[in-house]
């Protein structure tokens, strides 16, 4: 057995023959060495993660206090001038303005909001959807199993972007909570099967078969020892998808299918100035800018959470 | 302690006088989150030709990472090496550039690992990678590196070889795979093999047959082996000296029938009275009590102090240097001469 | 071998089935009505309106309509849209350009991904690696819907006004050539994820024991991560490229409705709006098919790439 703490090329100390994991005792650990407490304290530590939560800080401060940021109201119709139509940057507008004369700069304050609520509200649900199942399947196996593995095989096979274009379609309207459903819809089968693998490894592992010997419930097992250790997955895939969604809200409202008029969506604004976009690029630029900051913000903290609950990194 | 000459490739023969290997006081340090891991603290031993060395210890104490500074495949940051020589023939390694480190590995001094399956690459066939020692240093065909593998596999032997070279790894047992990695590392007639744990992943049947092959192989040529191992029950047989290693540092020096008979260290002492017998059965089962030093931060004085039955003020204070017992043995214990009495413990 | 494709094939049936039932569905449940769209701002004669909605069969219960679709399409008859066109003539065309372009991104990012992952895994740790890990990031993060638009600018029309005509903006009219930049806009997130892959896969598979074998043979560097490395990796890879060709070609709508393609993307749009129903089932029924045999060839990859996986 290797003798090393930091191993050349050999597996980290999975202790063999009954002895202690050797000397991996930190100088200024926390006392209580879980796996959601390393985690945090590895996490504080990391400058991807500090940015990304700043970023996100600032962004979140946005969607819920736009105010705090432009004075200007582009719900108000009386907020734009169409003779200031397509004006570039100045110090009235600092991001120009838009086809109607509306100042870009507050418009797209005010677009983070949505585009957050369906990030946030999409990857909610999935989580929760795609999580249980998958935590019951998993765990039953059995028919539940199989009929659901089929189900989201199906889901799997056809195109997120084109199944949500279709199931809007059927909606009718385009708000928040069509596309959220649209995109969770499509989208829970991921978080499924990732738990779903998650649990079983788990499931075979010799805690719970301690447990079990020792008279454990079901539901006990399930949620007292499978949850905690299977939940890790699914977190990172969660804190990333959240960024997929921020981006395929803003697809498909750009494809006109998604949150249309007077709602306002950063896809819906680079739709709006697409067509006179050599001559103002900024209308579309702007929000482009903010769309791939907020999509980045996310998946950076998605990056750096799953480097620290990754137990191989350790 | 002498100077040795300007870095180039080892020698082919031996100049004279000059021990096969020589590892000379080798420090090996890691450079880690949480500070500098000590793994190895001032080792020196040497191997002739012909020789088997075996390396005793538990995990922690340095064994296999003197292996792998011998071998140059420790990962250079993190590990460094602050002090020591690694003489092979007279040259010392670590002041070779790694080019001729690289001429040297495999081709003079080859290792084998603890575990086979996961040593040996999934996806190529065992005779391609046999094979393969073959046609990077010597520039041999395919065909003519396949003929040597199943040489090689015969050797070993594996039987039905000729069949056998187009098979995966994970087609063969425990023990073949063994065997394999074997033949791989003595393909090019090294002059020098470490066997880092053989047997431990494997079981006491196949272990024995391993041991035997080794012994075989050895004897064959004028090969030296490095047995790393910290079961005492496997050394028995093959080994001419045994090296005992506790905190990365050697504890005591001996020849075989010396150990086992009297023991100079109260370490080798416990480890001894650890072994389970047949004949003491129904007897609780003898452990040192106490744990292994966290390397990042060792006792002071004697790294063994705090779980020995011969502690005395001495121990806490001051760290025993390796005292010469006799003329092929040494021991770094203040109070040997009671261990070796038996007075205690 | 042959017995586990079979298997495949025939596992696959229900799940195309189930996928087309969903889809069948789903356009069933599209409120409008799709003769009425087909005459536009006209009205129709009524006796014309139920000729129509006889012959498609638009009267039956929606199981009826389906059976009717289903047995339709077992014989390789996609059906006709409500105007008489072969549904089969429409798709085969939009397929070829959405085919296309998929295929440039996939070619693109399987080259590009995988070289780029592999400098900067053996740039492990320094200036190289961290710069392609950064700017993978960044790519990621940045929507196809972003990217197209700034590469189009930049690439298509200023250096088109810089005199060099190299990527042409719009249409297919110009050959393969249209092709290169739409191509690398779908293919950039994937670029990015694939490189990053590639980079993860090897470097964890160099604290593989068997790495530290090889290099304990004495094996040359290169060779260990060119040969002994990398024939490891590409299993995840392998399986990432499979699993992508489905996903650009859902994706790929954007893309084409940024630069003009006719691509299925852009017709499932309007057949959506038409409520052109078996255009629609017929656009998803061969996405679903392709898929699935992707995963078939990806599967039966996995045999070839890793010995310890073999099929009876």
């Amino acid at each position: 057995m290797s003798d090393t703490l930091v191993p050349a090329g050999g597996k980290t100390g999975r202790p063999k023959h009954g002895k202690p994991r050797r000397g991996t005792r930190r100088a200024k650990a926390p006392k209580d060495a879980s796996l959601w407490g390393d985690a945090w304290y590895d996490l504080r530590r990391r400058p991807l993660f500090v940015g990304a939560s700043f970023l996100i800080t600032v962004l979140v401060v946005m969607a819920v206090f736009p105010s705090l940021f432009t004075s200007v109201n582009p719900f108000d119709a009386r907020s734009c001038e169409l003779a200031d139509a397509r004006l570039g940057m100045s110090e009235a507008h600092w991001f120009g303005t838009d086809n109607l004369g509306c100042d870009i700069y507050a418009r797209t304050v005010h677009g983070a909001r949505n585009s957050i609520v369906v990030g946030l509200a999409t990857t909610v649900v999935t989580a929760l959807v795609g999580g249980l199942l998958g935590l019951f399947a998993g765990f039953r196996g059995g028919a539940l199993d199989t009929l659901l593995s089929r189900i989201t095989e199906i889901f799997f096979a056809i195109p997120s972007i084109l199944g949500a274009l279709l199931i809007l379609a059927v909606f009718r309207t385009g708000n928040v909570w069509t596309v959220m459903l649209a995109l969770a819809v499509l989208t829970w089968p991921m978080t499924y099967r990732i738990m779903r693998a998650a649990v079983i490894t788990a499931k075979n592992q010799d805690y719970v078969l301690a447990a079990r010997a020792l008279g454990a419930s079901a539901w006990r097992i399930m949620f007292r020892h499978i949850l905690p250790n299977a939940i890790a997955s699914v977190i990172v895939v969660a804190t990333i998808n959240l960024g997929y969604f921020i981006a395929a809200e803003a697809g498909l409202s750009f494809l006109g299918v998604g949150l249309r008029s007077p709602d306002i969506s950063w896809g819906l604004m680079i739709s709006d100035a697409r067509e006179r976009f050599l001559e103002a690029p900024w209308a579309l630029l702007f929000p482009a800018l903010f769309l791939s900051l907020t999509v980045l913000a996310f998946i950076m903290l998605g990056d750096a959470v799953r480097d620290a609950l990754d137990p191989k990194l350790r | 302690m002498k100077r040795t000459s300007a870095p180039t490739v080892p020698p082919e023969e031996a100049p004279d006088g000059e021990p096969l290997l020589v590892v000379d006081d080798l420090h090996v340090e890691f450079v880690t989150r949480q500070g500098v891991v000590k793994a190895v603290n001032g080792v020196s031993y040497s191997l002739n030709p012909g020789e088997t060395l075996a390396v005793l210890g538990e995990s922690g104490s340095g064994k296999s990472v003197t292996a792998q500074a011998i071998m140059g495949i420790l990962d250079s940051p993190p590990a460094r090496v602050p002090r020591g020589e690694i003489r092979f023939w007279g040259t010392n390694l670590l002041a070779l550039p790694e080019e001729a480190r690289t001429r040297v590995r495999g081709r003079r001094i080859a290792m084998i690992f603890q575990d086979a399956l996961s040593a040996l690459n999934p996806v190529f066939t065992v005779g391609d990678q046999i094979g393969e020692m073959f046609r990077v240093h010597r520039g041999a065909s395919r065909r003519d590196a396949t003929k040597k593998a199943i040489e090689l596999m015969d050797r070993v032997r594996i039987p039905a070889a000729r069949q056998r070279v187009h098979d995966y790894p994970h087609q063969f047992s425990g023990g073949m795979r063994q065997r394999i990695m074997i033949a791989m590392s003595i393909a090019l007639d090294p002059q020098v093999l470490i066997a880092d744990e053989p047997t431990t992943a494997l079981d006491v049947t196949v272990q024995a047959q391993i041991m035997e092959l080794l012994g075989e192989l050895r004897r064959e040529s004028e090969m030296g082996l490095i047995l790393i191992t910290h079961d005492l029950g496997v050394v028995a047989d093959v080994a001419d000296k045994i090296a005992v290693m506790y905190g990365g540092r050697i504890v005591e020096n001996a020849l075989v029938h010396d150990i086992y008979r009297r023991p100079a260290h109260p370490y080798t002492k416990g480890l001894l009275a650890s072994i389970p017998r047949v004949d003491q059965k129904g007897r609780e089962l003898y452990a040192i009590k106490g744990m292994p030093p966290n390397l990042l931060d060792m006792p002071t004085g004697c790294a063994f102090h705090p779980r020995c039955s011969y502690r005395q003020d001495d121990c806490v204070v001051e760290a025993p240097p390796l005292y010469e017992i006799g003329p092929t043995r040494a021991g770094a214990c203040h109070h040997w001469r009671e261990v070796l009495d038996g007075s205690r413990g | 071998m042959g017995r586990y494709i079979l298997r495949r094939l025939i596992q696959a049936i229900p799940v195309l089935l189930g996928a087309t039932l969903l889809i069948y569905a789903i356009v069933f449940a599209l409120p409008g009505d799709p003769i009425a769209a087909l005459a536009g701002e006209k009205r129709m004669d009524p006796d014309i309106v139920a000729i129509l909605r006889e012959r498609y069969h638009l009267n039956d219960p929606f199981l009826v309509q389906y059976w009717y679709y289903i047995v339709g399409l077992f014989g390789g008859d996609f059906g006709t849209t409500y105007a008489g066109v072969g549904v089969g003539e429409i798709m085969a065309g939009k397929f070829q350009v959405t085919i296309n372009l998929a295929a440039t991104a996939l070619a693109m990012e399987a080259v590009i991904g995988v070289g780029l992952g592999l400098y900067a895994a053996l740039r492990q740790g320094r200036a190289g690696d961290s710069t392609i890990l950064a700017s993978t990031l960044v790519l990621i993060s940045v929507p196809t819907l972003v990217t197209g638009f700034v590469l189009q600018l930049l690439l298509g029309v200023k250096l088109k006004q810089a005199g060099i005509d190299l990527f042409p903006v719009a249409g297919v009219t110009e050959g393969w050539r249209g092709y290169l930049l739409p191509g690398f806009v779908l293919a950039g997130t994937s670029i990015a994820y694939l490189t990053r892959l590639t980079r993860n896969s090897l470097v964890e598979i160099m604290r593989a024991d068997y790495i530290r074998t090889a290099v304990a043979k004495g094996l040359p560097r290169k060779r260990i991560v060119g040969r002994h490395a990398l024939r490891n990796a590409l299993i995840p890879l392998v399986t990432y490229l499979g699993a992508d060709l489905g996903a650009l070609m859902g994706g790929a709508v954007i893309t084409e409705t940024i630069f003009n393609l006719p691509g299925i993307g852009q017709q499932l749009f309007s057949s959506v709006y038409l409520r052109e129903q078996p255009v629609v089932v017929g656009i998803v029924t061969v996405l679903v098919l392709i898929y699935i045999l992707a995963n078939l060839v990806v599967d039966l990859l996995y045999a070839v790439l890793d010995p310890r996986i073999r099929y009876e």
